[in-house]
């Protein structure tokens, strides 16, 4: 009997798909995610609107939130911590966490090196922009992967870009003759091994979802489109004027990406979603997608 | 060609998919109650039990769930789907579609960090079957008419009871095709039975 196989821990984000991830701050919120139908629920100190907002470093949440999301649901709990925190996780890791998210939302610990996520029994989900990162996050171990997109922000238009850029080259390597998959290992910064997985396989080798933006129910079924296995929402329902029904209406939109009627009806009447910010009104230091290496 | 369909409302759907083909039979993504009909066989695959629920119930998948049972069509639910065929739930008070003549508890196994993998052995199946379980439930009391399949450190984690065939663990994450062959064998003589 083994525990913390590869197996074991890229199947349970297997067993995700298809579904959506929130944000949530505390019990009352996790079981209002639960019972609109979330996989799994990621607890915070904040959602990333609120991160935004507040400034400052942002870190692990305090243990006493994770364990009161955990007590409260019986579905999984993730929680976040900060790039190269051996710490922070190994906490997480401790209290029984089911999945860890090493996130760009919090401000990294380390601005080289992210976790050796091979090391862990849990299994830990990370942020990709491209197919070179992805590569880089699987190859330290982690199971599952996001799009990292513009968290806090309400606006699609990052997680788009990367959910396209990854697949596109996917694709390409998929398609490319064997000669030339050194050199494309090289320019993507990428373990030659994986992109040979990935060639045969015709596809990554761990479960892609989308985050970073979504904000409403067309926005989750966009993604389901652009080939993301789920979607993870953070501010998106609880920022929303009605969460509740923000909530249900991403669940369903998400599992009838392509039924076009189904969607209309559901986004009748949801009042205002998150806000949301034109990402170029963004500083530079103020991009989260830029934080991991 | 044997039609079999797979629940695909939310979990590992496409991997179930790939196993039936292995297997020689037609694999069949179900989003829509009617599609069932013209189905001879049905797997509810592995996912969030909870999540699945609540779609079930959105899409008024519940009465014809029923009625494919009713009918006699083979069902093989995995992992949450053994959560949501079986009679009674530790700790529910009422089951999901409530079928097959078994007592799960959820998550019995612990957390994530306490899933597993193991070599199990399924009676009459397959010898050494690489087991994936997560988060995983098992069958605390089976009914006079269930045959206990396959047990792991004294718990059942497989059983079949007339039509029904329920595990614990995810035969999908693997590509060992033993428990699927048998489900679509299960299947056709289901079907052969039905058109005698």
């Amino acid at each position: 009997m083994k525990t913390g196989t590869d197996r074991v821990k890229r199947g349970m984000a297997e067993m995700q798909k298809g579904g959506v991830i929130m944000d949530v701050v505390n019990a009352e919120q996790a079981k209002i995610a639960e019972e609109a139908g979330a996989v799994a629920v990621m607890a915070l100190e904040r959602v990333p609107s609120d991160i935004r907002a507040a400034g400052g470093v942002a870190r692990m949440a305090d243990p006493r939130i994770v364990e009161e999301v955990m007590g409260a649901v019986t579905i999984p709990v993730m929680a976040k911590a900060r790039i190269g925190h051996i710490v922070e996780a190994r906490v997480l890791e401790a209290m029984g966490v089911d999945y860890i998210d090493e996130s760009e939302v919090l401000t990294p610990a380390d601005e080289e090196f992210h976790l050796n996520k091979r090391d862990y029994t849990v299994p830990f989900v990370c942020g990709c922009r491209d197919l070179g990162e992805a590569a880089r996050r699987i190859g330290e171990g982690a199971s599952m992967l996001r799009t990292k997109g513009e968290p806090g922000t309400g606006n699609i238009v990052e997680a788009v870009r990367h959910i396209r850029k990854v697949n596109a080259q996917v694709r390409k390597v998929v398609a490319m003759d064997l000669d030339e998959l050194m050199t494309e290992a090289k320019l993507l910064g990428a373990p030659y091994e994986l992109l040979l997985e990935i060639k045969q396989l015709g596809r990554l080798p761990v479960v892609n979802f989308a985050a970073g933006g979504v904000a409403t129910p067309a926005d989750a079924a966009l993604m389901m489109q652009l080939g993301a296995d789920g979607v993870f929402v953070g501010s998106g329902i609880f920022k929303s004027e009605n969460p509740a029904k923000f909530a249900k209406a991403i669940v369903e939109a998400t599992t009838h990406y392509q039924d076009y009627e189904l969607i209309a009806n559901i986004s009748k009447n949801l009042g205002t979603p998150l806000k949301g910010i034109e990402i170029s009104t963004l500083n530079p230091e103020n991009r989260m997608q830029d934080r991991g290496w | 060609m044997l039609k079999i369909g797979v629940l695909g409302l939310q979990g590992a759907v496409r991997e179930h998919i790939w196993a039936i083909e292995a297997s020689g039979a037609e694999g069949v993504i179900i989003k829509r109650p009617e599609q069932l009909e013209e189905m001879d066989g049905l797997i509810i695959p592995g996912g969030e039990s909870t999540a699945i629920r609540r779609l079930i119930d959105k899409y008024g998948f519940m009465k014809e769930l029923k009625k494919f049972a009713a009918d006699g069509k083979p069902m093989f639910g995995t992992c949450a789907g053994l959560i949501l065929l079986a009679k009674n739930l530790v700790g529910y008070e009422a089951p999901h579609i409530g079928v097959m003549d078994v007592k799960v508890e959820r998550n019995s196994f612990g957390r994530q960090r306490e899933s597993f993998e193991a070599d199990i052995d399924i009676a009459g199946i397959a010898n050494e079957f690489s087991a994936v379980f997560i988060r995983a439930p098992h069958i605390v009391e089976a009914g006079e008419n269930v045959e206990v399949l396959a047990k792991h450190n004294g718990r059942i984690v497989a059983a079949r009871e007339g039509q029904f065939l329920g595990c614990s663990f995810h035969p999908e994450l693997t590509d060992d095709y033993r428990l699927m062959n048998y489900f679509v064998k299960m299947v056709e003589e289901a079907k052969s039975k039905n058109f005698a």
